[in-house]
């Protein structure tokens, strides 16, 4: 009989911080999340922007994802306005990606003599940040854990080089670990001493609860409509005065605010359209305008280099 | 000679993709040593998830050497001409030969080693496999120019004979060094020759041969599911696909909550196999059991009983959330659902789904009414195609596409509709393709084809036609699935009728607006675009083009009703393979010439026949005429070519015994007269003109 202390699976804080020093040991800088409400890791500019241009760039972060579509009050075991993506970015993508990827399952308890991991087809594509890129999903006993991709554009701009995106399902991959069947009952943190256990249920059910009924229910229409036009305007501002940074921060705040919108059921599917091309305008205009600035740089430092 | 291996080795090809590989892999290949000479002969293709690998056995050590002539300038043409072919051949004039004036340069070449055809080959394959989708990866990308394989290529094996066949292409050198299973076997094999490939991945646990893979699939699943009582349900598109999906294959048996049962099959079938690639299995009794089969890479260390958990449980979420559709679902009438259909856009020029449906409902209770769809209660045809589309809004539906009809279907009869509609509003989309059954059920019918009519009539008034091979809205579809109604159901419609009733009914004294006027062109470009279909599936079965062409005209316009169209063109086909039918086709044809030829006749013909022939054929057309227009006109087309078929010997007896074109002219009138009356009485039949030979 193995010792229970041994073989007690990582609490949620305790996966992502050894994903941390798993990925830290490996090089990358450890960046902490973008202080915006985005729907993906994705959105962190340190995924979208710094996925063009030449610069090698390798860099893990914990984001939380806001999906307002999503919600279910607190009352589905496994769907969530507001969860948590580790994602990584490891560009050029080396060789060995997914040798790595699978230390990093070994890293968090998961053995693969044991459990079944496999790569299963899926191509992402991100129409409103005029990205796609191939890969997989990974599968591990049926359940999709991970999503793997090579990104091939961004912002309607090639990737050169290509950067590899991991993005991990931290809530799926810990109710997986702890072998529990509801979200809410994910173990966050572990007794200390006098101090008690955290469940993810402590921390967020009451977020869930609130949020969902916000977003479905309460969040004024006119207001979002108004900052959706708002962060257009202030995106494509910023762009003509060549800060590509805070024009990338008004897509993303228009981005969201669509997605609230979507929420509230005001945007019809005809429309629907025109708004993920409106918000698509703004992330590649932001793309082209970060190009724009950096690529004397990059031309410079990557003789050779052309977009 | 020597036998040839490459494996091409790469991140996880998707399943999907893994025939179409195998089978470019083998063109290209053969293309390239065609090109260089060389017969590819004996090929094995396989594939797994990663890697393509192709072993070309008997393989001559080098290229055959070939003399090839080129033919120059005339020994007599400028010097310049001269210059020019030597600079082109390579050659000096003394190398020249000179055949009867003409500059000839032989060139031999002498054989190229098979090893670097194969170089270059790999090379070539490399850069124009023909993938579905390809992607850049890796240092390499910064370049616009970098290679693009399916996922990142990561080795090369390529060995010909025991020796290497030196190639790097996108930073991947060719070695002997391959790699087994992900797990069981992650460090580097060593290859040595073709014939040990497939033994030593064996041994590192990859089955290189994906019949192989399927054979263990299909078996292994049979049997897994057997030993605990249950029965497969076979599917060979999963198969493949889970032998694409793995290199060591272990079929395990897993079990679900009973409770999940009362889903309908359908559901459970389809989420378990299009979210996660399972098989299901039935119990003893012959209905869907609460079981599943799964298909892992690993032999894992515990037999697999993680992995069984671990799915159970996907599955479990997975039938949670169709559970959950169904019974969200039910808790509104379909009546309510279909409120719904006011807000989907089912063209942008013909309206919402809310409308089509409303059309549909129109036509379908006037199949009904107008006993066109016979024992059709128009008020049911009504309900069924008012709640036919309502499923399009359910949950359920929009979770899987693919239901649409029978989730419809399933809450009808929850909903405790009767039988006729719950049946009509599953079945109407049939018959979907040419082997799928027609429905016959009376409501199912009338659903059905009105639907399939407003599509085409909604389209068709739009100037929406299907060209080439540009059919974005599935017209011709709709249109053979209209005919096989119709046909097989034998409905007395008029495709005129029907496309007038769709317009609307307007009023017969008022004038008809332009837009009016302009959608009465459906009432032509329908039965046209039906016949023309209607042609085409006679083709099949044996009727000819000129066959149908002889029988679509009713009344002097053409005939709208396809049935009438379908069953005079079978009985004029059976009709013309007869003795009787082809003398009386060449006693028409000659008639006809004669007639032609006349022209205009003049004058009255003699009051009575000139002689016996005359009055034998005279009277034989006074019987046969009378009787094959009333067969014709109750449309019995068997008993009109029957009546037709009395004529052959009267008009054969008359061609022998008498000259239509008698000296006299009131006799020739008179013989002209008789033979427009028999031309007349074969046309009241079917249009022999239009028919060949």
């Amino acid at each position: 009989m193995a010792d229970a202390a041994e073989t007690k699976p990582l609490s949620f804080q305790d996966m992502i911080l050894t994903l941390h020093n798993y990925w830290s040991a490996r090089g990358c800088a450890i960046l902490q999340p973008y202080d915006m409400r985005v729907g993906a890791g994705t959105f962190h500019p340190a995924t979208t922007l710094r996925s063009l241009g030449p610069v090698p760039w390798n860099v893990a972060y914990v984001q939380p994802s806001r999906r307002p579509t999503d919600g279910r009050y607190g009352e589905n075991p496994n769907r969530l306005q507001h969860y948590y993506q580790y994602q990584v970015i490891l560009k050029p993508s080396p060789a060995d990606l997914q040798e790595q990827y699978l230390g990093s399952l070994a890293a968090i308890g998961i053995d693969p003599l044991l459990h079944d991991i496999r790569f299963v087809e899926d191509d992402w594509e991100s129409p409103t940040l005029g990205a796609w890129g191939l890969g997989w999903e990974v599968w591990c006993d049926g359940m999709e854990v991970t999503q793997f991709t090579y990104f091939q554009q961004m912002g309607g701009f090639d990737c050169k080089p290509v950067a590899g995106e991991l993005t991990y399902g931290l809530e799926r991959l810990a109710m997986y670990i702890q072998n529990v069947d509801n979200v809410y009952d994910l173990r966050f943190s572990d007794a200390v001493g006098d101090v008690a256990a955290v469940s993810y249920g402590d921390v967020f059910l009451e977020n869930e609860r609130q949020f969902s009924k916000w977003n479905f229910e309460v969040a004024d229409t006119d207001t979002l409509f108004a900052g959706f036009k708002a962060a257009e305007a202030e995106c494509q501002r910023a762009i003509a005065a060549n800060v590509p940074l805070a024009a990338y921060d008004q897509a993303i705040e228009a981005s969201h605010l669509f997605n609230l919108l979507q929420a509230r059921g005001v945007i019809s599917v005809q429309e629907r359209a025109n708004y993920m091309a409106r918000v698509r305008d703004l992330a590649k205009g932001s793309c082209k305008a970060w190009i724009d600035s950096q690529s004397e740089r990059w031309t410079e430092k990557y003789p050779g280099w052309t977009l | 000679m020597t036998d040839f291996l490459l494996e091409l080795r790469s991140e996880e090809i998707p399943a999907r993709m893994q025939a179409g590989a195998r089978a470019e892999l083998e063109k290209l290949f053969r293309a390239q040593l065609s090109a260089a000479g060389l017969e590819a002969g004996d090929l094995t293709i396989w594939s797994t998830p990663r890697r393509l690998a192709l072993i070309a056995k008997g393989l001559p050590e080098a290229t055959a050497a070939v003399s090839e002539e080129l033919k120059g300038p005339r020994s007599s043409a400028p010097p310049q001409a001269l210059e020019g072919f030597l600079r082109k051949t390579g050659l000096t004039q003394d190398q020249l030969e000179d055949r009867d004036g003409v500059w000839f340069a032989v060139i031999d070449k002498p054989g190229r080693p098979t090893s670097h055809v194969l170089t270059d080959t790999i090379a070539h394959i490399v850069r124009h496999m023909p993938w579905p989708k390809s992607m850049r990866w890796g240092k390499e990308s910064a370049s616009s120019e970098s290679a693009r394989w399916v996922r990142p290529l990561s080795g090369i094996v390529a060995i010909f004979g025991e020796e290497l066949v030196p190639c790097k292409i996108a930073g991947v050198e060719a070695g002997f060094a391959t790699r087994g299973h992900r797990f069981h076997c992650p460090g580097e094999i060593t290859i040595g020759s073709a014939s040990d490939y497939a033994e030593k991945l064996r041994a590192c646990h990859v089955i290189v041969d994906h019949e192989e893979r399927q054979a263990i699939i299909r078996d292994g699943a049979a049997k897994a599911a057997a030993d605990a009582g249950l029965s497969l349900v076979e599917d060979e598109g999963l198969v493949i696909e889970n032998a694409g999906l793995t290199e060591w294959p272990v079929p395990l048996l897993g079990r679900f909550d009973e409770a999940f049962l009362e889903v309908p099959p359908e559901v459970i079938q389809l989420t378990a196999r299009v979210n996660q690639k399972y098989f299901v299995v039935n119990g003893a009794d012959g209905k869907l059991a609460n079981g599943f089969v799964c298909t892992a890479n690993i032999d894992a260390r515990d037999g697999g009983a993680e992995i069984v958990a671990g799915n159970r449980k996907v599955l479990a979420a997975r039938l949670s959330d169709a559970r959950f559709f169904w019974e969200q679902d039910q808790k509104k009438a379909l009546a309510q659902h279909a409120e719904k259909l006011a807000n989907i856009t089912f063209h942008e020029k013909l309206g919402t789904v809310a409308d089509k449906v409303e059309r549909v409902a129109k036509l379908a209770e006037w199949l009904a009414s107008e006993g066109i769809v016979p024992n059709c209660d128009p008020a049911l045809a009504r309900q069924a195609a008012e709640l036919a589309k309502a499923d399009l809004v359910t949950e359920m539906v929009g979770e899987f596409p693919e239901l649409q009809g029978l989730m419809g279907g399933y809450y009808a009869r929850a909903e405790g509709l009767p039988d006729a509609v719950a049946d009509a509003i599953r079945d109407h989309y049939k018959p979907v393709g040419q082997g799928d059954d027609v429905p016959t059920a009376p409501v199912t019918v009338a659903v059905a084809l009105a639907d399939k009519l407003d599509t085409l009539f909604g389209f068709f008034r739009e100037d929406m036609f299907p060209t080439g091979s540009k059919d974005p809205f599935a017209l011709r579809r709709a249109g053979i699935s209209s005919l096989r109604l119709i046909l097989q159901n034998g409905l007395k419609l008029s495709t005129d009728a029907a496309a007038t009733q769709w317009l609307g009914q307007s009023d017969p004294t008022a004038r008809l607006s332009e837009k009016e006027i302009a959608d009465r062109k459906i009432l032509t470009t329908i039965p046209d675009f039906l016949t023309e279909r209607l042609a085409v599936q006679l083709r099949e079965t044996g009727v000819s083009a000129d066959v149908v062409q002889a029988s679509r005209e009713w009344n002097s316009r053409d005939d709208t009703r396809l049935d009438r169209t379908e069953t005079r063109a079978r009985d004029l086909q059976a009709f013309l393979a007869t003795e009787d039918g082809t003398n009386l086709l060449a006693g028409y044809k000659r008639a006809a010439n004669i007639l032609k030829q006349a022209g205009e006749v003049s004058g009255n013909g003699a009051a009575t026949p000139p002689t016996d022939a005359d009055a034998a054929l005279l009277a034989a057309l006074d019987t046969a005429e009378p009787a094959a227009s009333a067969a014709v006109a109750e449309e019995r087309f068997t008993d009109a070519m029957a009546a037709l078929a009395s004529l052959r010997a009267p008009i054969d007896a008359f061609f022998d015994g008498v000259m239509v074109n008698d000296p006299d002219e009131a006799v020739r009138a008179y013989r002209l007269g008789l033979l427009a009356r028999f031309t007349g009485a074969v046309h009241g039949v079917a249009d022999f003109s239009k028919i060949e030979g």
